[in-house]
């Protein structure tokens, strides 16, 4: 199989990473050869097997339901002093449309 | 000072006859005079170096050191560091001072060790050249044209070029066990959960493990011995007792000192594509193996033929999810110019990723896409365990499997970086042991053409230590480990 | 309408009562400043990893025994992909294909009929934080502000199948779902504070048609007032449309309380896809036979069970086991009440509850938990109306006296005021005797027939006892009197 172009920038704009005509032209070359070392995998049958999602066979360990101080204002400040833009102790962002 | 191993060190700082101090600063001096050819760290801070050097020798002198006290670590990037610039080798985190520790940063500090610097990597880890980088290249000590290997490259090189006694990598499909090969160094991929991920950025969350890059079996123990260890913030650490990892190689030994072992050989691993001066190193390896009374075994690998596939599908699909929080509102690069929401998130990725990164993103993105899951993340899952179960039946015929870790030497700068393909091939005999879980180590074992080649051991789960005794038996033996590159002496 | 038939679904999602976060250790309580309960987990740091909160596990697993449901003996957290400011690590943690609980039924009541209402599934997942689009004072210069607070706060999304029929059906379920979560203390049910908010999933189709309609999806309802007007709305809108001649297209709409309308949501932009597939970062969630049946031994009775015993054992109508039971206080108050009036008085206690401290506590708006009169207090009160010691008329006093905190039991106030009813006949007699004598008007005209004039005679028997006197009594004693 092939991507076409328009999968590209759907899976572009998914991904939401800005992609020019160009680049998803050059974009869609490259992926189809990726997925043809893929799709090698096509031809197995793998019928009654089942999928691996983790290395270790183990069960998910819990947490005790204990909070723990770490809500304090100086280590909002931490926080936020490395952020692109703040106000007020919020992260502010382009207008949010419902 | 810079040939010894860590142990040597260790006994050096004990005995006053070095400073931790005078160690740091000795590493320090080398890193400003070499570095600048290799590139091989993305940032240094002598300062804060020297005054953990300092602690360290405060407590070397009140006889509280331990094996690692005083001893300058050089960390690969992608391992947060409080206070450091922590970048993952990308444009989008090149404003990153990270506010917390990485528990592997964490219990290096508290053994004592000092982090002399974070090094070099391909972006996000994703490649095996480190040349996606966003601080540009990594070069080969022993070839200044050629790559060290990816993704940690920078480890690789520095501990290559004595600009640091010994490195942390990580390991998604060959991380620490190519640039080793290519860099004729000692790297130690763990089982998956030995190492705690907490703090080390992710790539791939299932395939990730953290690991030393050294230049001995011995000094890959004595970090691995500080690296590993149940963390209860990390679910897929395992809850398993603390151990030695260097007790097997203290273990008495005599002329046969592998006697008993079984190494299996799987034929997926001596057909074509390995290029025959890297296969000729291997085949006598194999030989020196079966002097120190080991045995070899044909074992079969039937479906390591489909792991590239299966890899780049699992890791890219993990990756595409993991590297969304990367959107410009907490922390991070975001793009300067923008209209709205979605033009600064479009924007701020598009310019804050590099090529690589954004490929294996948009792989992932699309293989988790409605339509697609099945066919292609299911299958490549079902074949992650099909791959297991074939080490699993390969196992319960040998105790180590062995073969070629990369099967060239290192390549040209620039070779392969317009040909992900080819890149992605360069992985094709260490992806297998991530998708398994497994251990896997590539130690020394010759040169061709004056590269240095990497041989492969891969143990059973848990079994590092046998791992790393099978590795020190042929080191002591065969010490090509000892051969450093001409020109940072 | 009556050839169209209206199908919904709910989806409801109560925030679990947890102390900290599903994923991290971050404190949950409401209302801190923007950001400060929000740590390197909830804001997503880079390196950063979830673990599993066991008490969350364990609000799961008491909804489902209170359901009747499956609990899942391993179930899977899988990622929701998706884009918004407010979900930082730009997928939420939730359960996808294998959730914890499976299936489940809740019973509810419209007027006379009772209904099944079916679920589907209810599974664990964190919340997102919160978008301040114009906070007030805080302009923000065309801008949105995010809060991450709330972000990671466990959630238990409880989906059912579409079995309601009407907008008060599905009113009634919400509604018996809101007693049964904070009945087993899983949920503190703040609607205001979006404790325990629903979406419902509303289609109509001719009555007799198999399969459904295309439904929308009103999101966010935050009140049952709301949901009622926002169903009835829809529904209307819907027939409308389709007997116009349109068709219905799948949406997410939102509930306007201003104009009472619904409308398409803006942002519905591209269909989504979430790429849904299981967290590499948890391992399976494995609940053991153990675990359920120790939560099972720590549930309380449940509202049904015990609507049952209250009819069954205390001779209550439906209607009132209902009402006593819409809550786990209302219920723990009125059975302490006739644990003090004792069982007899069992229907006197549910009265005096439903009317006089309901009445009250409406008035000075307060809850059952912080009545004035405590349960003991009203029982006590009831077992002297029904032992003869006090009339109704004088409980109502002694209620208020209680109520005012003028003595610590009804007899205490009994005795203090001198308020026990006289039932005593001689002096009865002597009372009547002496206001016979000072009315000789009234007497005159209840003989020429005015029947008014006997009722004054007793209000004046009444107020000369101060209320006292047994009314019965006295009625009996003037009749023979007049005679």
């Amino acid at each position: 199989m092939s991507l076409t172009l328009e999968q590209v920038r759907r899976v572009a704009h998914l991904a939401r990473i800005e992609i020019s005509d160009v680049e998803a032209g050059h974009t869609l070359d490259r992926l189809n050869e990726i997925f043809s070392l893929i799709e090698e995998m096509q031809a197995v049958d793998t019928q009654g097997i089942e999928p691996m999602a983790h290395a270790q066979d183990l069960a998910q360990r819990l947490r005790e339901d204990c909070p723990l101080e770490s809500g304090r204002l100086a280590m909002r400040d931490v926080f936020q002093a490395i952020a692109p833009e703040t106000e007020a102790g919020l992260y502010l962002v382009p207008k949010v449309i419902e | 000072m810079i040939e010894r191993s860590l142990h040597e060190l260790a006994r050096a700082l004990a005995s006053k006859e070095i400073s931790s101090v005078e160690l740091t600063q000795l590493y320090l001096d080398r890193i400003a005079s070499h570095d600048p050819q290799l590139n091989a760290y993305i940032s240094v801070d002598p300062e804060r170096s020297l005054a953990q050097a300092r602690q360290a020798d405060a407590r070397l002198a009140k006889g509280e050191g331990g094996p690692l006290t005083g001893i300058p670590i050089a960390q690969k990037d992608i391992f947060c560091a409080k206070d450091w610039l922590t970048s993952c080798g990308s444009k989008m985190l090149s404003n990153f001072i990270s506010p917390y520790d990485a528990t592997v940063i964490r219990r290096f500090a508290e053994a004592g060790a000092v982090l002399l610097g974070k090094t070099n990597m391909d972006e996000f880890a994703m490649g095996s050249s480190n040349e996606t980088s966003f601080y540009g290249p990594v070069r080969n000590p022993w070839r200044l044209d050629c790559v060290p290997g990816g993704s940690s490259g920078g480890s690789a090189a520095a501990v290559a070029a004595r600009l640091c006694p010994a490195a942390t990598g990580t390991d998604t499909g060959g991380s620490i066990r190519q640039p080793a090969a290519l860099c004729n160094l000692t790297g130690l991929k763990p089982t998956y959960g030995v190492v705690s991920r907490w703090g080390m950025i992710a790539f791939a969350s299932s395939l990730d493990q953290a690991g030393p890059l050294a230049r001995s079996a011995t000094d890959c123990a004595a970090l691995l011995n500080a690296m590993a260890g149940f963390d209860e913030r990390d679910s897929t650490s395992l809850d398993r007792p603390g151990e030695d990892y260097a007790r097997d190689i203290a273990a008495p030994a005599g002329a046969k000192p592998l006697a008993g072992l079984r190494i299996g050989l799987p034929k997926e691993f001596f057909g074509e594509g390995c290029r025959p001066e890297v296969m000729r190193l291997i085949d006598a390896a194999i030989a020196g193996y079966r002097e120190l009374g080991a045995t070899t075994v044909a074992v079969d690998l039937p479906n390591m033929k489909l792991s590239v596939a299966a890899y780049y599908v699992i890791a890219s699909a993990e990756a595409s999810s993991n590297l969304a929080r990367f959107d410009g509102v907490r922390y991070g690069y975001r793009a300067p110019e923008y209209r709205d929401l979605n033009e600064m998130y479009g924007r701020s990725r598009a310019q804050g990723f590099g090529a690589e990164v954004k490929r294996r993103i948009l792989v992932g993105t699309y293989v988790l896409s409605h339509g697609y899951y099945d066919a292609y993340y299911l299958q490549a899952q079902r074949i992650r365990r099909l791959i297991a179960g074939d080490f699993a039946e390969a196992f319960r015929h040998c105790d180590v499997i062995l073969g070629p870790t990369s099967p060239t030497t290192a390549f040209r700068l620039g070779e392969k970086a317009s040909d992900p393909v080819q890149m992605y091939l360069s992985d094709i005999y260490t992806i297998a042991v991530n998708l398994a879980g497994l251990p896997g180590m590539s130690i020394p074992c010759g040169f061709a053409d004056g590269l240095p080649v990497g041989l492969q051991l891969i143990g059973d789960y848990f079994t590092e230590a046998r791992l790393l005794n099978v590795a020190h038996r042929y080191q002591h033996a065969n010490p090509w480990h000892r051969q450093a590159p001409t020109g940072f002496v | 309408m009556n050839h169209w038939e209206v199908v919904i679904g709910i989806e409801t999602h109560a925030q679990l009562a947890t102390r900290s976060k599903i994923f991290s250790g971050s404190p949950t309580a409401f209302g801190a400043e923007p950001n400060v309960q929000a740590n390197a987990i909830d804001i997503a740091l880079p390196g950063v990893l979830p673990v599993l909160n066991k008490g969350a596990v364990e609000c799961a697993i008491r909804f489902g025994l209170a359901v009747g449901a499956e609990i899942a003996p391993r179930s899977v957290f899988a990622r929701k992909n998706y884009f918004y400011p407010d979900l930082p690590k730009g997928y939420q943690i939730s359960q996808y294909e294998l959730p914890v609980v499976v299936g489940g039924q809740v019973v509810i009541q419209v007027g006379e009929a009772v209904k099944t209402v079916h679920l589907t599934r209810a599974h664990l997942e964190e919340d997102a934080g919160k978008s301040l689009h114009e906070a007030v004072g805080q302009p923000f210069r065309g801008k949105s502000g995010i809060d991450l607070n709330r972000a990671g706060t466990p959630l238990l999304e409880i989906v059912t199948e579409p079995d309601m029929r009407s907008a008060a059906e599905a009113v009634a379920y919400a509604r018996a779902l809101h007693t049964l979560v904070r009945w087993i203390g899983i949920c503190d049910g703040n609607m205001q504070e979006g404790s325990f908010r629903c979406d419902a999933n509303v289609s109509v189709r001719p009555v007799g048609q198999a399969n459904f309609g295309t439904r929308r999806e009103i999101k966010n309802l935050n009140s049952f007032r709301f949901m009622q007007q926002a169903i009835d709305y829809e529904v209307q809108w819907q027939i409308a449309t389709l007997e116009d001649g349109g068709c219905i297209e799948q949406a997410t709409v939102l509930f306007d309380p201003e104009t009472g309308e619904t409308r398409a949501m803006r942002s519905k932009e591209d269909a989504h896809d979430y790429r849904y597939f299981p967290d590499p970062d948890l391992l399976p969630l494995v609940i053991d036979r153990p675990w359920i049946e120790r939560v099972q031994g720590e549930l309380p009775e449940l509202p049904t069970a015990k609507r049952e015993r209250l009819t069954a054992d205390y001779g209550l109508s439906a209607y009132d086991a209902l009402l006593l039971t819409a809550s786990a206080e209302l219920a723990a108050y009125y059975e302490a009440s006739v644990g003090a009036a004792g069982r007899s008085n069992a229907k006197a206690c549910a009265n005096w509850m439903m009317v006089d401290l309901a009445a009250r506590l409406n008035r000075e708006n307060r809850e059952i938990t912080d009545a004035p009169v405590s349960a003991r207090q009203l029982g006590g009160m009831v077992a002297r109306i029904a032992d003869g010691t006090i009339s109704t008329t004088i409980a109502r006093k002694i209620f208020d006296a209680l109520w005012n905190g003028e003595g610590d039991s009804a007899d205490e106030i009994i005795d203090k005021q001198g308020l026990r009813q006289i039932t005593d006949s001689g002096a009865l007699e002597s009372l009547i005797d002496t206001l016979l004598a000072a009315n000789a008007n009234m007497v005159a005209e209840f003989r020429a027939g005015k029947e008014k004039a006997f009722n004054a005679l007793v209000g004046q028997v009444m107020k000369a006892s101060k209320g006292k006197a047994n009314p019965q009594q006295v009625n009996e004693l003037l009749r023979k009197k007049l005679g």
